[in-house]
């Protein structure tokens, strides 16, 4: 079924069961953002995408990347009630990741340059803003190697029992997805250094350069079903073996 | 205990039963809930066991192991039927006079009766004390009747009478009585339950699930555990209607593990209620099949919150989820889920026995009904109390509960829970009902009622709660995780004598934007204390930022002991009991505390019997 409702007086249509921010984004209007990503499910952690939504005599205050969209809804993503919250959580984040570029450049949008907090940082990820992003996508990716720890103020991003996960393949896609960029991921032409393991790589049989860690070859070739050979080579000598192979077809 | 194949079969042993123990035989009923059990009760219930048998009277007396009672501090309670005398804090050695004066000669033993604190009045008859008085039980007043492990006496006080009806009536029907009752959620939100019903039940699904939310997670709180030891089987007949009026056949009860008694308590119930064949396959020969089990629940106060509760029981991280879709829609394993508390299950069975228009007629145009609170803090009788609806904070306070102790005058009652707002005294006439309290600032949560006096400072009791939140908050959101951590701290300020008027701003400015921007009540709900006291309490705020100065004497950073020379007549026995040797005198002179080794533990305030000691 489709709904129709207005983001800041656009007219736009969409389908029952879409999340309000990326409805939004998709009509090109940006509601500004730090826990969501499209490839993994909503949770509404950072409280930065805040909207207001009047539907009939009620408004509300609510997230947008969780919120389901409704029929005949008004939404505004820009009222002086909307701004005066994101930037109070925005000034709450500022404490935790004061040197984040990402969380630095939205907080300061929002009219945020200091915080009146103390600073709130824990080991090993200072300015971690626990978005989460890095264990939904790490579960996503079936890996289930990183977890949240504790509750409340304790709250933590962590390896279960606080030990080197065996799950851990050190694909580092933790990393990159995180806002903050706080996850420490130490690469040496041979090793990476991740969540206190070293992974050996895989280097490419044409230019030496590494691959993958070996044991995220072994985890991809079984879960995909790939070629044994798949990751001998890296992607560059791969694409220019094949475009050397297409050359000499075509000329 | 036969198993039942017909509804026929079992209404004709309820009958049989209930003739067979007319309303007027013999009865001592010797509480063993938690409360009186940890007062002893059970080697009071062994003597009058073993007493009774000496003595062949075990023939005339019926005794039994009951719930909870809710009057727990003047455990261990004996109440004799029918007369209704009432002994407490009952030891083991009184049983023998007991049997004797009263059992034979029918004599009343006046020292065992309650004498009320505040008229001196003494008391026989339960019915007549201040604090059941007041009262107005329903499901609270079974607990007293039966043993909680006994089906058939549930069934002498007429247990599954509701659901024996229920079954003659289609499970539309069933429904619409429960919402003609007007019956409301006693987990704290106050949703109308016929109409989660209805919502449950209207949406297609090839399984349904019913749940009963026991996680009880408030400080002090403790009526569902009452309802859950003292008579399970109103639990388990309220999801047994509420499973056939929604085409539901698994149920689920969420009970915190730190409640082993309820545990055991509801496991007999479930063993004894399938063994009568009143839960499992073709219940009752009708072909409506239904069981339960039992969840237990770690601990978490947000796994209280039915989207983490679900969660937990699916056995992820207890983390409240988005809400809609509602779990009476999408909820356990994505299918339509009706939770609600224990309270409201124990309720539904007395609707439909009774029908409901006896219910709506009880309460208030839109609370009808009892509910119970745990009532407890400075007041002269705490324990569990069940009012109607819509009775006011003063005839709680100063009826049920007997009013303050030690000549000390009301200062505010925090009702709701951890999350509820604190109400001063020009608020006492507040009927107590789901949308006045909400009105007023507060909130009915799950029933905790706590009262404080003079001695109590507001912005103390504002921290104590933000501090137990910050704790138990999941951690999802900015706004409440570190929201409600960085109120702690600006609290602390203010307890400490670090704030400036602007520590106040910026606490209000906090406190609205966790209250507009959290994702779950816990959030929303989590700066009541704050904002109801800095409402109702400006003054002591006030008097923290600007005179550095705690009116009610609790904050230690603002406070110093010293000790009156008129009133010191050196008796020594504060500079005994000092734990760090602060305080110096020689005998009949006059004592001195030493102001740098001092930790204001106040030990020697409460000690000192000439009143020498100032909090100033
Ligand atoms: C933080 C939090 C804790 C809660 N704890 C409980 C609880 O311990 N017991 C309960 O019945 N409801 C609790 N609730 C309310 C439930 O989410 C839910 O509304 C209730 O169980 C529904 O039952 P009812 O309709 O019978 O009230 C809690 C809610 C929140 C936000
Ligand atoms: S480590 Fe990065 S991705 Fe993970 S929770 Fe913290 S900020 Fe988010
Ligand atoms: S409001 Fe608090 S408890 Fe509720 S989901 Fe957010 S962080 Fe968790």
């Amino acid at each position: 079924m489709t709904v129709q409702f207005t983001i800041d007086g656009l007219e736009v249509k969409a389908k029952e069961g879409e999340h309000l921010l990326d409805v939004a984004r998709r009509h090109g209007i940006d509601i500004p953002s730090l826990c969501h990503h499209e490839a993994v499910e909503p949770i509404g952690a950072c409280r930065v995408c805040l909207v207001e939504v009047r539907s009939g005599q009620k408004t509300t205050i609510t997230t947008s990347c969780n919120f389901l969209v409704e029929d005949g809804i008004e939404v505004h993503t820009d009222t002086a009630e909307v701004r005066k919250h994101r930037a109070m959580n925005l000034e709450l984040l500022l404490a935790r990741a004061p040197k984040s570029d990402v969380v630095r450049k939205l907080a300061s949008a929002s009219g945020v340059t200091r915080t009146r907090f103390e600073p709130l940082a824990y080991e090993p990820l200072p300015n971690c803003i626990l978005c989460e992003l890095c264990v939904r996508t790490c579960d996503m990716l079936g890996h289930h190697a990183l977890t949240t720890v504790g509750r409340g103020d304790k709250k933590r991003i962590g390896l279960p029992f606080n030990k080197p996960s065996d799950n851990c393949v050190g694909c580092a896609s933790c990393l990159s997805v995180c806002p903050t960029q706080c996850i420490s991921v130490k690469d040496t032409p041979t090793q990476r250094a991740i969540w206190g393991q070293k992974h050996d790589f895989i280097l490419c049989k044409v230019c030496g350069a590494p691959v993958i860690t070996k044991k995220h070859r072994d985890f991809a070739i079984s879960e995909k079903g790939l070629p044994e050979d798949y990751y001998d080579t890296c992607e560059k000598c791969k694409q220019s073996a094949a475009s050397k192979r297409f050359a000499s077809v075509v000329w | 205990m036969q198993a039942f194949k017909t509804p026929k079969q079992l209404q004709a042993h309820r009958k049989k039963i209930i003739e067979s123990r007319p309303a007027d035989r013999k009865a001592i009923a010797v509480c063993a809930g938690t409360g009186c059990k940890a007062f002893g009760s059970l080697s009071v219930y062994d003597v009058f066991q073993k007493t009774l048998k000496s003595s062949g009277l075990d023939k005339k007396w019926e005794l039994r192991a009951t719930g909870c009672h809710g009057f727990c501090e003047r455990g261990p309670l004996v109440l004799m039927f029918p007369s209704g005398t009432l002994y407490q804090k009952v030891k083991p050695e009184d049983v023998d006079e007991i049997v004797e004066q009263t059992l034979v000669k029918g004599k009343t033993i006046k020292r065992l009766t309650y004498q009320d604190p505040v008229t001196s009045k003494w008391f026989r008859r339960e019915q007549d004390i201040p604090f059941y008085k007041h009262q107005h039980r329903l499901v609270l007043k079974q607990n007293g009747m039966i043993d909680p492990t006994s089906l058939d006496d549930y069934l002498t006080i007429g247990g599954y009478g509701g659901f024996l009806k229920a079954l003659k009536m289609r499970p539309a029907k069933v429904i619409d009585e429960v919402k003609k009752s007007g019956l409301r959620g006693r987990g704290g939100a106050g949703f109308p339950t016929g109409t989660k019903w209805e919502i449950c039940a209207g949406t297609k699904a090839t399984q349904r699930y019913v749940v009963c939310n026991a996680d009880e997670g408030d400080p002090g709180a403790f009526m569902d555990r009452s309802v859950v030891e003292g008579n399970p089987q109103s639990i388990i007949e309220g999801m047994l209607i509420g499973a056939y009026a929604m085409g539901a056949s698994k149920g689920i009860v969420y009970l915190r593990q730190e409640y082993p008694l309820a545990v055991q308590r509801l496991g007999l119930a479930l063993e004894s209620a399938r063994e009568a064949g009143l839960l499992g396959k073709n219940i009752l020969g009708t072909g409506f099949d239904f069981d339960i089990q039992i969840n237990k629940g770690g601990g978490a106060f947000v796994c209280g919150e039915e989207s983490a509760l679900i969660a937990s029981v699916e056995g992820r991280r207890g983390v409240p989820k988005r809400r809609p879709p509602y779990p009476a829609i999408s909820g356990l394993w994505g299918k339509p889920t009706n939770i609600n508390n224990v309270e409201t299950w124990a309720t539904v069975p007395l609707i439909l026995d009774r029908g409901h228009k006896w219910f709506s007629s009880i309460g208030t145009e839109g609370s009808k009904g009892t509910k119970i609170f745990s009532l407890v803090g400075k007041v002269n009788n705490t324990g569990l109390v069940e009012v109607p609806m819509g009775m006011t904070l003063k005839e709680i306070v100063f009826g049920a509960g007997g009013g303050i102790p030690d000549g000390k005058s009301f200062k505010a009652v925090q009702t709701g829970g951890p999350s509820g707002g604190c109400l001063p005294e020009s608020k006492l006439d507040t009927p107590v009902d789901f949308d006045t309290l909400v009105q007023e600032g507060s909130m009915m949560g799950s029933g905790g009622m706590i009262v404080m006096d003079e001695s109590t400072c507001m912005v103390d009791v504002a921290k104590y709660f933000v501090g137990f939140l910050k704790f138990e908050s999941c951690g999802n959101c900015t706004s409440c995780r570190d929201g409600l951590q960085r109120l702690y701290e600006l609290l602390s300020d203010v307890c400490e004598g670090r704030a400036s008027m602007e520590t106040l701003d910026l606490i209000e400015e906090l406190a609205g934007t966790i209250r507009a921007t959290s994702l779950c009540a816990l959030g929303t709900t989590s700066v009541n204390p704050v904002l109801s006291t800095l409402k109702y309490f400006r003054d002591e705020y006030v008097a923290h930022v600007k005179e550095k100065r705690c009116p009610a004497g609790v904050c230690k950073s603002l406070i110093t002991y010293t000790i009156d020379e008129k009133n010191c007549n050196g008796c020594t026995i504060c500079a005994k009991k000092c734990p760090e040797q602060a305080i110096s005198g020689k005998k009949k002179k006059l004592h001195i505390i030493d102001q740098q080794r001092c930790i204001k533990c106040g030990i020697c305030k409460d000690v000192c019997k000439y009143d020498a000691v100032i909090v100033a």
